[in-house]
């Protein structure tokens, strides 16, 4: 048996009954940081002082709280009174927010301690954290490989061990790609779920705050904090936030759909072998296996990128060097002013993002793309409403490949795109999804994509949990205590 | 040849709401710059739009009152375009789904209906103020998240003066509506026109200039009227109007271009991902219209039928709702309507005048207008009297009885009284009497005159003449003068 608590879960017990103290978890989470960042840089930013300050102040007072006493890390996307909230831009570096995110506020109440703020690709566009003005993450498991992205620094910060969970952001796969390249559980809510409230927008339509976490039920405790509507954001969905009874039954009969036409090409060999491996632990474990079709899958990522990129050009053009960000000086005119500032504070992913943004809702293309787009959107939700008239939940790996390497993609950004090609069919329908760390090749994590019908999350979950109980899988943070195989 | 001109107008006009329409900041005009922001309306990273619903609700009572058909489900979209003071670099408006459409309101005059195409829903833009720092600019935020309208008419008014018609009318209306103050000079009610010229009889249009700049419906005239010209002279010289944007210059009384076609900014509108389409269900828009006032149309034809009043009264009175209050509550007062009316128009909006005073600020209360026609009316007092209790009314501010009674000045329309005064006035003159009755009747209003110096000029004019002729008419045996003292007065 393995004595060290490791999730949130075990460790909430430990706080708890007195055998832990926040002030504990904090000083030896500083401490790991301080060993380990240097190298991995998952953290732009570590609010030590505050962190200590806010573990006393939880130690004058009873245990409270879901998350009483948790440290955890939010990502730069996050807007959070403490420190800045830089999107990763070095448009925004000095950047502070006047207030905090709904979901800071929300974790603030249930009694998690924020630590620092996590890297990520510029403004949430890429998937590797290598787009970070602030230099790229390294992967825990191999610093020559990436953690994914964009929520890179939330989830390698999870899988090292140096906080009890993440908050990320998913616009098309941004944190079920780190979780599955870390070797973590990372959720992406149905849309409207979670309020997006400070959540610094990069595409409106498809955004959505997740945890990563260490285990499905870690997953599950933190986004029942950060649920529910939020009268802020008129795009939350008024429903209380859902009950999750059940986590880690087994759930025999459970019908798994599996899209296998869509899984066909550019599929990497480990990953399918893992993925079929996955789908044989399932139906041994007494789920039925279901065939399903998702003809319109295959345009995700081309819709995608016209949806997100029309939505972001026009999200990110209040960085205009007039107010709080970056201004080029010496600027004679305000087209200059607007150009020069532009020009010298977004990253080369951004900007060519916000010119495809740009082109895609210019007068006389809209029909033909944004338009079209959103038309690909809604025969993707008919795709998804046949299936899951045929099944309870739907399998599909979460990545096409195991992480890649540094720079191994960065000079070819189609290659890039289509990291999230498993990733953005939810993204563009709006249904939950959860990535499940599996398996291993080559010393480095795989996971597996469920996903679910809008706003059955419990269902999702549960799933998840059970899928977990099924692998195995022994997280990083276990295999250097020594527990692992 | 002759040619006509074709003109549309697109009317922004600013919604009185205490609050901006997707946050909580004021909307109150001339505080310090900046004063009035939060991150949601000063575009903070991160923030998002809530719409306030009493804009909504503000809309739909112009899209009733304008016999607009309302959409039960319509979009917000961006507008996006750079400057410093939108800071979000775009604007929340209505594209391809407004809120209201295919409406009309009716000119006054030739009574003409005008037929609105659509009136949307946005949000205002902030302030550049380019004259208060040498070498550079600032930005006022306090405007920004204003709630607009924009009323966009179809292009069928013909004439500088019938767009001028059609917005005096808008206007009337959305004042009426309490939605919106109508104060150009603030710039809550901002107008830019289209215009085009093509030869009379002609059914294809012309090509079009839109004016920019356009702030008081003088300037509105003045600008069709340069327009009109200018395209009419090319054309006459068979040149070409090239379409553009131009500027009004009040100074100069003449346009400018602002920017070409080529130059027309692309503003790549799309569905507004922040919020949810505005649906408006039947029982809300039941509910706005149960509680629409009555409207300047409908009100005019009413106080041509309960008060008597001809057309242009109606109108005057009309005009604003305070006005037409003003005037139904001294017309509660038991005067005459039409001499209600009268007083009104001329005494009360004459007095307004000559001192600059809007009618809330009034010094003479409606209910004393109404209790001073009364008085005249039952003859207690004169008309010549009514204006001087009407002119210490403007003074004092006091009702017409306390003055009438502070100053004594009851007309006298007693029987009795008056006959002692034409007594006395005929004991006094018997040489006049004599003459009078000699022949030389022209000697009545040399009567009249002194009894009217002796009661200081209170006496009842009509029933003094009467009892003067019947004692001048009189045998003169019967004429036995008694003497002055016994006239009482």
């Amino acid at each position: 048996m393995d004595p060290t608590p490791w999730t949130v879960t075990e460790v909430g017990e430990k706080l708890r009954d007195g055998s832990l103290t926040p002030t504990t978890l904090v000083e030896s989470a500083l401490a790991r940081i301080e060993k380990h960042d240097g190298s991995l840089r998952c953290m732009t930013q570590v609010f030590a002082p505050e962190a200590r300050r806010r573990a006393r102040a939880l130690e004058s007072g009873a245990p409270q709280g879901p998350l009483w006493g948790i440290p955890y890390v939010a990502k730069e996307i996050l807007s959070t009174r403490t420190g800045r909230t830089t999107c990763g831009s070095r448009f925004l570096e000095h950047y502070e927010s006047p207030f905090d995110a709904t979901v800071i506020e929300r974790l603030d109440a249930a009694g998690a301690i924020l630590l620092g703020k996590s890297n990520m690709d510029e403004f949430a566009m890429g998937s590797s954290t290598e787009n970070s003005a602030f230099g790229p993450t390294r992967n825990p498991w191999d610093a020559s490989r990436v953690p994914g992205g964009s929520s890179g620094g939330s989830a390698a910060a999870v899988a090292a061990d140096f906080v009890g969970f993440g908050l990320g952001s998913d616009t098309g796969g941004s944190i079920r790609l780190p979780a599955s390249f870390c070797g973590v559980v990372g959720l992406k809510p149905t849309y409207g779920r979670v309020s997006r409230y400070g959540l610094v927008a990069f595409a409106s339509s498809l955004d959505q705050i997740g945890p990563l976490a260490k285990s499905v039920g870690d997953a599950a405790l933190v986004f029942a904090c950060i649920a529910g509507h939020d009268r802020r954001d008129s795009t939350s969905l008024p429903l209380a936030p859902p009950a999750h009874a059940g986590l880690g039954e087994p759930l025999p009969g459970l019908r798994v759909g599996v899209p296998r036409d869509w899984l066909g090409d550019g599929l990497d060999a480990a990953v399918r072998h893992d993925f079929d491996r996955v789908l044989e632990r399932l139906r041994d474990a007494g789920a039925v296996l279901v065939d399903v079709q998702l003809p319109h899958a295959s345009h995700g990522v081309a819709s995608y990128y016209v949806v997100a990129t029309a939505e972001a050009a026009s999200n990110l053009a209040r960085f205009d060097g007039v107010r709080y960000t970056r201004r080029a000086g010496a600027a004679s005119d305000l087209a200059t002013l607007f150009e020069t500032s532009r020009r010298e504070g977004f990253g080369d992913e951004v900007k060519r993002r916000i010119l495809l943004g740009t082109f895609v809702l210019s007068s006389g293309y809209y029909d033909a793309y944004y338009l079209r787009a959103q038309k690909v959107r809604t025969l993707l939700r008919r795709d998804f409403d046949a299936a899951f008239a045929r099944c309870d939940i739907i399998a599909v790996p979460a990545a096409p490949t195991p992480p890649f390497r540094l720079g191994e993609k960065t000079s070819d950004p189609l290659q890039m795109y289509l990291s999230d090609i498993f990733t953005v069919p939810a993204n563009l329908a709006g249904l939950p999804a959860i990535s499940v760390p599996t398996g291993m090749s080559d010393g480095l994590p795989l996971g597996t994509q469920l996903l679910a019908p809008a706003l059955e999350e419990a269902r999702l979950l549960r799933a998840a949990a059970w899928l977990e109980s099924l692998v195995g899988f022994v997280p990083l943070g276990q295999r250097r205590n020594g527990q692992g195989g | 040849m002759d040619f006509e001109a074709v003109i549309g107008l697109e009317v922004h006009a600013q919604l009185r709401t205490a609050s901006k329409i997707f946050c909580p900041c004021s909307t109150r005009f001339g505080a310090e710059p900046n004063t009035q922001t939060c991150p949601v309306c000063a575009g903070f990273p991160g923030v998002l739009p809530v719409l306030n619903e009493k804009v909504v609700e503000f809309a739909l009572r112009a899209g009733l009152a304008t016999h607009c058909t309302i959409r039960p489900r319509s979009r917000f979209a961006r507008k996006n375009y750079f400057y410093p003071d939108l800071p979000k670099g775009y604007q929340i408006s209505q594209f391809d789904e407004p809120l209201c459409e295919a409406g009309w309101l009716q000119i006054d005059g030739d009574g003409r209906r005008i037929r609105i195409h659509r009136i949307h829903l946005e949000e205002d833009a902030g302030k550049t103020l380019h004259d208060q720092d040498p070498g550079s600019s600032l930005v006022d935020l306090n405007r920004t998240g204003t709630p607009l309208i924009e009323i966009v008419s179809e292009p069928e008014l013909r004439t500088p003066a019938e767009a001028h018609a059609y917005l005096t009318k808008l206007r009337q209306i959305l004042v009426y509506l309490e939605i919106c103050d109508g104060n150009m000079e603030e710039g809550s009610l901002r107008c830019d026109a289209n215009v085009s010229v093509r030869p009379q009889g002609r059914s294809t249009l012309g090509v079009k200039v839109e004016i920019k700049n356009l702030n008081s419906f003088r300037g509105v005239e003045g600008a069709l009227h340069f327009e009109i010209a200018r395209h009419t002279a090319l054309l006459e010289q068979g040149g070409r109007v090239v379409q553009e944007t131009r500027l009004w210059d009040a100074e100069k009384q003449e346009t400018r271009v602002l920017r070409s076609k080529e130059e027309a900014h692309d503003y790549r509108y799309f569905p507004e991902p922040d919020l949810l389409p505005l649906v408006v269900g039947a029982a809300w828009l039941e509910t706005v219209r149960q509680a629409l006032p009555e409207l300047p149309d409908a009100k005019q034809e009413r106080f041509e039928r309960q008060y008597g009043l001809g057309r242009y009264d109606a109108l005057v009175l009309t005009s604003t709702r305070t006005l037409a209050d003003y005037y139904e509550t001294a017309v509660a007062g038991g005067g005459d309507s039409k001499k209600v009316a009268n007083w009104v128009q001329t005494e009360l909006l004459g007095l307004l005048r000559a001192r600059g005073l809007e009618l809330e600020s009034s010094p003479v209360q409606a209910t004393s207008l109404g209790e001073l026609v009364r008085l005249v009316d039952s003859g207690s007092l004169s008309g010549k009297m009514a204006k001087e209790v009407f002119a210490d009314m403007a003074e004092s501010g006091e009702a017409p009885a306390v003055i009438v009674a502070r100053r004594g000045m009851q007309q006298i329309g007693d029987t009795a009284t008056l006959q002692g005064l034409v007594d006395a006035a005929l004991a006094a003159h018997p040489a006049e009497v004599a003459k009078y009755r000699a022949g030389k009747t022209k000697l009545l209003g040399y009567f009249v005159g002194e009894i009217m110096k002796a009661s200081r000029g209170q006496a009842h004019p009509g029933t003094l003449e009467k009892l003067l002729l019947a004692a001048l008419e009189a045998p003169a045996a019967g004429g036995e003068p008694r003497p002055p003292e016994a006239a009482g007065i």
